[in-house]
Order: structure tokens, then sequence, then C-alpha cells
């Protein structure tokens, strides 16, 4: 049961995701496109507003990557068509806008989430996969096990092979918040964002810091690491 | 030649003239009181000259009403009698009796115009008579047949009533009209000469007005023209007559004071992106070149690209510090804020802070009082609290015997005032005005990393808020003091 429960992620990771990234960018969509590929998923690429409308509508994909700022129809008011009929697939905006309150905008228009340009790579790819997780309809769970550690969402505790680890309610929600993408890469601007929800560049190493305090907590007297660190990305739970 | 010169140029600027606002509203007005006048006059002389006449009639009636009296009480000879004896009277009214061939019998009238007496009643319209003694034609030429004969008195009209007496004899008595005529021409004259000095008036304040008027933009649009050619220190022209385009120059050049500080700071910021990006991207570039032409491995490929994605992430966090700060210099608008409670954001803050102080052996101390509602943007002030603390456990960890960062928030006044003290190295006073402006990294920091816009970018964001951020001594140390205007209004 418990190796089932971190398996299934690992699958659907390597089953990939079917994705349109709708930018009028050339470079910058053919990038995306080679870099999802080699990540394992399938990338579409449409370069207006109108052929981006007509191929999500028609096509079943997984997740939408649209660009604010697109000849023809703007990415904000295709997001909001696709919504008006129906449409329930994640969408990730994409901005080079800087206003303060851009990001409220865009998620009000019917984006599910918010990626200032320039972005790494690794955020976006993060990003994009938790958010075909988020739309699988899975967060109804009241238990998340990884290996030999369990957290309970109703009680509030924490068990690792059958010990409860005592945890201060940010870090309960950190170690929540990780065990539900377990498998998946989280940045630490996602960590901010949900786990604190502020959404601003976190400066220096204070995710970090809060990371290792609750890895200490998890791993310290268990051999098995379960919170690794993925350089040049951010953090992921996995037991194996 | 030299006359035609100058007529062209006179017409040219009168032509400038009439294109201006004053000159249109000059004809307008003038054509407007031109008429109101006109119909004014017309309407006053027509009734004035109507009331005339009809006195006129009455009169008529009257004096042949008891003329006829006279004829029935003692026959013709009385009635004769009667009007050789009015008749003589000065200014008398026309008396004529005469026979049915229209033969002059009596009264004082010489001769009139042919076929008056042949219809009985009032002349249908003013007709011309000549009276006992009086020289000069009957009618007035009806063309314009030379100057009239010398001494000739100008003809009369005037009016009448025929009368036929019961033996066939013709009785006129009538009136001059001279008076009502008179009026006429007094009026019209009248009327004429006050229209004249109304043009002439109007042309006179068009003229001058609207000179004044031309000459004052003409000026204004050549500094503007100046302006405009790159001389952004130039300044519309102020007489001191305190008149509309006094105020108007003078909100222009307000409006240019602005503009020329708003361009003096883009020129600032471009030449500190040029500073502060320049640096890290040539850096940038002399890593990629030396690695190619040097690196022997794997690994030092990766060690490469991982040291360049780093600097370019903090070329980004940079450059997106700029944009932030600019953005938010442009100003306060509602719908970026809400409601909301900083003892909510500055515990969070702390919280978020308080491992890595933990870990950097710096002591953490707050006193937070409730209720500190504000309208702001949460993830603005969190971001700029997120700084200002970052700083100070940055400066503090390894410079004090024992590290310690204190941040209050209480209410002072009208104000929600947050300090936040360290009891590092601090700042010496004289280089604490310069430490929150733009990149300016003070020399014992530049060890440290970060863009140096932390500092720049609470401060913007204090701004942002109506609020402010000023540096101060903690003695030992640096106090940052941050304050946000308490919501108006509410609790």
């Amino acid at each position: 049961m418990d190796i089932m429960a971190v398996q299934e992620p690992e699958i659907a990771y390597k089953a990939g995701m079917k994705i349109l990234v709708i930018e009028d960018d050339r470079e910058a969509a053919d990038y995306l496109q080679k870099a999802l590929a080699e990540a394992g998923h399938t990338a579409h690429v449409a370069a207006d507003g109108d052929t981006g409308f007509t191929l999500a509508d028609e096509g079943d994909y997984d997740v939408l990557v649209v660009d604010r700022m697109l000849p023809r129809r703007d990415g904000l008011s295709l997001i909001a068509g696709l919504r008006a009929r129906g449409s329930e697939t994640p969408v990730l905006i994409l901005s080079a806008l800087g206003e303060v309150d851009d990001r409220v905008t865009g998620l009000r228009a019917g984006g599910d989430d918010y990626l200032t340009k320039p972005y790494a790579f690794s955020e976006l790819l993060a990003r994009v996969e938790v958010l075909k997780r988020r739309s699988g309809g899975k967060d109804v769970e009241t238990m998340y096990r990884a290996g030999d550690l369990e957290l309970d969402r109703l009680s509030h505790t924490v068990r690792r092979a059958g010990r409860d680890i005592p945890l201060q309610p940010r870090e309960f929600k950190l170690l929540e918040y990780l065990m539900r993408h377990a498998g998946r890469v989280v940045t630490r601007t996602m960590l901010l964002e949900n786990v604190w929800d502020y959404h601003f560049d976190p400066q220096t190493n204070v995710i970090d810091v809060h990371v290792s305090r609750l890895r200490g907590k998890i791993e310290k007297g268990f051999d098995k690491p379960l919170l690794h660190t993925i350089r040049g990305a951010g953090y992921m739970l996995r037991a194996d | 030649m030299a006359v035609g010169a100058v007529i062209r140029g006179a017409a040219a600027r009168l032509s400038a003239l009439m294109k201006t606002t004053a000159a249109r509203l000059s004809a307008l007005y003038l054509l407007l009181f031109g008429v109101c006048a006109i119909g004014l006059v017309v309407y006053m002389t027509s009734v004035s000259v109507r009331i005339l006449v009809t006195q006129t009639q009455e009169t008529i009636n009257e004096e042949s009403m008891s003329l006829v009296r006279a004829y029935e009480r003692g026959g013709l000879p009385f009635l004769v009698r009667v009007v050789e004896q009015r008749a003589r009277q000065p200014g008398a009214n026309l008396y004529l009796i005469a026979d049915p061939n229209g033969r002059i019998l009596s009264g004082n009238v010489e001769s009139l115009e042919p076929g008056v007496l042949e219809t009985v009643g009032w002349t249908s319209r003013p007709f011309f008579y000549k009276r006992y003694g009086e020289r000069g034609p009957l009618q007035p030429p009806a063309e314009d047949g030379g100057p009239p004969a010398p001494g000739a008195q100008p003809p009369h009209a005037a009016m009448a009533l025929v009368l036929r007496l019961p033996n066939q004899l013709i009785m006129l008595v009538g009136r001059d009209l001279g008076e009502p005529e008179r009026f006429r021409s007094v009026v019209q004259r009248a009327l004429i000469l006050a229209l004249g000095t109304m043009g002439l008036g109007a042309f006179l304040i068009w003229y001058f007005v609207g000179r004044t008027a031309l000459r004052r933009i003409d000026s204004v649009s050549e500094a503007s023209r100046r302006i405009m050619g790159g001389d952004l220190t130039g300044r519309l022209p102020v007489t001191g007559a305190s008149d509309e385009f006094d105020r108007l120059s003078e909100n222009l050049n307000t409006m240019l004071a602005r503009i020329a500080v708003l361009n003096e700071g883009l020129k600032q910021v471009s030449d500190n992106i040029a500073h502060d990006l320049k640096t890290p991207l040539t850096r940038l570039r002399s890593r990629a070149e030396t690695t190619l032409s040097r690196a022997r491995g794997e690994s030092d490929y990766r060690a490469a690209l991982e040291a360049t994605i780093a600097e370019s992430d903090q070329l980004i966090r940079t450059f997106n510090a700029i944009l932030m700060i600019s953005r938010l210099e442009a100003g306060y608008s509602a719908e970026q804020t809400e409601t909301l409670d900083l003892t909510q954001v500055v515990a969070d803050v702390v919280e978020l802070y308080e491992p890595l102080a933990e870990e950097s052996g710096v002591a953490l101390e707050t006193r937070i009082d409730g209720n500190l509602v504000v309208d702001g943007n949460r993830e603005l002030l969190a971001q700029a609290l997120s700084n200002v603390v970052d700083n100070a456990i940055k400066y503090c960890a390894g410079h004090a015997e024992t590290p310690l960062v204190r941040v209050t928030a209480t209410r002072a006044g009208g104000d929600v005032r947050i300090e936040i003290s360290d009891n590092g190295p601090g700042i010496a006073p004289e280089d604490r005005g310069r430490a929150t402006e733009r990149f300016v990294r003070l020399e014992q920091s530049r060890s440290q990393p970060g863009s140096g816009l932390g500092l720049s970018l609470a401060k913007a964001v204090m701004g942002f808020h109506q609020g402010s951020l000023s540096l101060g001594d903690a003695a030992p140390g640096l106090k940052v003091i941050m304050t946000v205007p308490v919501r108006r209004g509410g609790a």
C-alpha cells in the first residue's frame, strides 16, 4: 500500500503530459517545446491567440501554458473564453508585465498559476507538473504517505515508522505541501506561495533553513533520506 | 514695390488676426448687437409714427366736425370766415374750400397734388401741397433734376380729410406730416450713428485684445518650440500680470519642472542600470569565453554553466527590483490595496526569518501590538519588511558580540510605526541619506551578497503606501523606521 502511494506519481510522471504552449516568441516556444519533451512531456505550440484558442478548445490537453500578450487575441481573454465554454484545463500564465497586481488580474481571469518572465525553466516545469496534479482532484485525501512517513491531515499528526514526530504548525503545512506533491519538484517560490501565502521572491536562503529544520525532524534517527534537494530547482519528497 | 510688400504684410497680419478667437467673438457680438438694435429701432419708430398719425387723424376729425357745425350754423359765409380766421394762426392746419371742379375758393393752401380732392374721406396716402406765399416746386423732382431753385423750401407732405358740403362744395382739412417725418429721420440718424460707433468699438477692441492675445500666444509657442528642441531648462514667459496667460504659463512651467525631474531620474536610472547590470553581464560573458577556451571536461562545463545560471538569476532579481521600484514610484492606486492588519504581516515575516536568525546566531526580539489596520498591499509590505529584516540579520551576524535584531510594530499617532534595529556596525549619519538611494551600496557592504536594492525597494513600497522609511541610530547599529498611515476612518 505504502509503496503504491509513492509509485503512482512516478508513473504519471513517466507517462508524460500533453501540454499546449501558446507563445508568440518562436525561440522561446521552441525552447520550451524541447525542454518539456526532455522532461518526458508532449508539447504543442500555437503562435497566436486565435490558433491557441482553437487548439485548446479541440485538443485534450493536460495543461496550457499561455503567454499574456499574444497577437490576435490576448492571453487573458483567451483563458476567459475557454472558461466560458466550460473548460477546466489548468492554465499557467506567463507574463512579461510587472505591475503590482498583475498576478491577481491573471488569476481572476481564470488562470491557475502565474509566472513572470524571465523565469527559470525548472520553475516552469515544477509548476506545470503540480498543476496537472492539482486538477487530478486528489486533494480530498486525508492521509499522505511516503515510504514509512505518514501525515494525517485531520488529526494534524505526523508519524514515521510508527513513531510520532511533533511539528510546529508551519512545519506541518510545509510537510503537507511536500507530501501532496511527493515525487515532484517544488521550488522555493512555490513553497513561499503555498505554505506562507506570500508571492515574492524569497531572498537569500530563508526557505532553505525552514526545509532543513523540517528535514532534521523527519530524518533524524532514520536511515533513509526522504527530503531531497534538487540542485538549481528546489526540493522533492521521495522515498526510494 | 516696397508699398506692395507692406500691404501684403499687413494683409497677412490681418488674416492672422482674423483667425483669432477674439476677432471671431467680436464679429459675432457685433452682428448680434446690430440685429437687435435695428429690430428695436424699427419697432419703436413704427409704433411712434403710428401713434403720431392717429393723433393727427383725431385732431383733423375734431377740426372738420367743428367746421361742419359752423357751416350748419351760419352757412358758407360763416364757414369761410371761420376758415380764414383759423388759417391765419401760426402753425395752423391746412384748410381748403373748393368748388365742385376743384377750383380753390378759400383756405391757406395755394395748390396741391392733383386728384386729392376727387375722393371723399381720408386721403389714402400722404400728398404734397403748397401754402400761400411758399416758393419752389409742389413735388420733389422724381429724378435728380439738378439743384433746387434758390430760396425754395422743400415740399411738404400732409394727410387730410376731404368732405363734400351739402351745396356740393369741397372742404379739406389736413395736417402737415412734418413732425412724424422729422421723428423718423432723427431716429434713423441716431441708429446709423450708434451702429457706426458700435462697429468702430468692436473693431478697436478686437484689434487690441486680439493682437495682445496673439502676441502672448506667439511668445508661448516660441518658447515651447525651444523646449521641444531639447532645451528642457527653458521656461515659458510670465509677464507678472497674473492673468490667464500667466497662470497657464506658470502651470506649464511647473509641469516642465516635473518633467525635468523625471527625466533626470530616468537618466540616473539608466546610468545605474548601466553600472549595475553591465558589470555582471561582462563577468557572465568572460566566464563563458574562458570556459570555451580552457575547459577540460564535462565537470568544468557544468560548473561554468551553473555559475552562469546563478549569475543570471541575480541579474533577473536586480532587474525585477528596478522595474518594481519604477512601478511603485509611478504611484498609488486603490485597486492594488486592501484593508489588512499589519500585526499579522509583521508576525508572518518574523516567523519566516526566525530559523534563519537562529542559524546565524542572531537573537530575534519582537514586540508587535495588535490591531494595526492599514490600507495596503500585503505582498509588497511583506516583501519590504523581509528585505529590511534580511539586511538586519545579515549585517549583525558575526559583527556583534551577541547579535540582536529587534522588531517592534506599534501605533504612533496616525501611523503604524515599525522599527527594525540591529546591533551591527550601523551606518554613519552622513551616509544614511544615500543608503536608501537606488543602487547605493556603501563600501563596507560591498562584500555582502544582494542587489543593493533591498532598502530602496522597501522605501519605494513605503512611499507607495504614503508612508516613509528613514534610517536612525540604534546605538550601536542601524535602526530602520518605517511608517504606514493607519486606515482612514477605520479602527
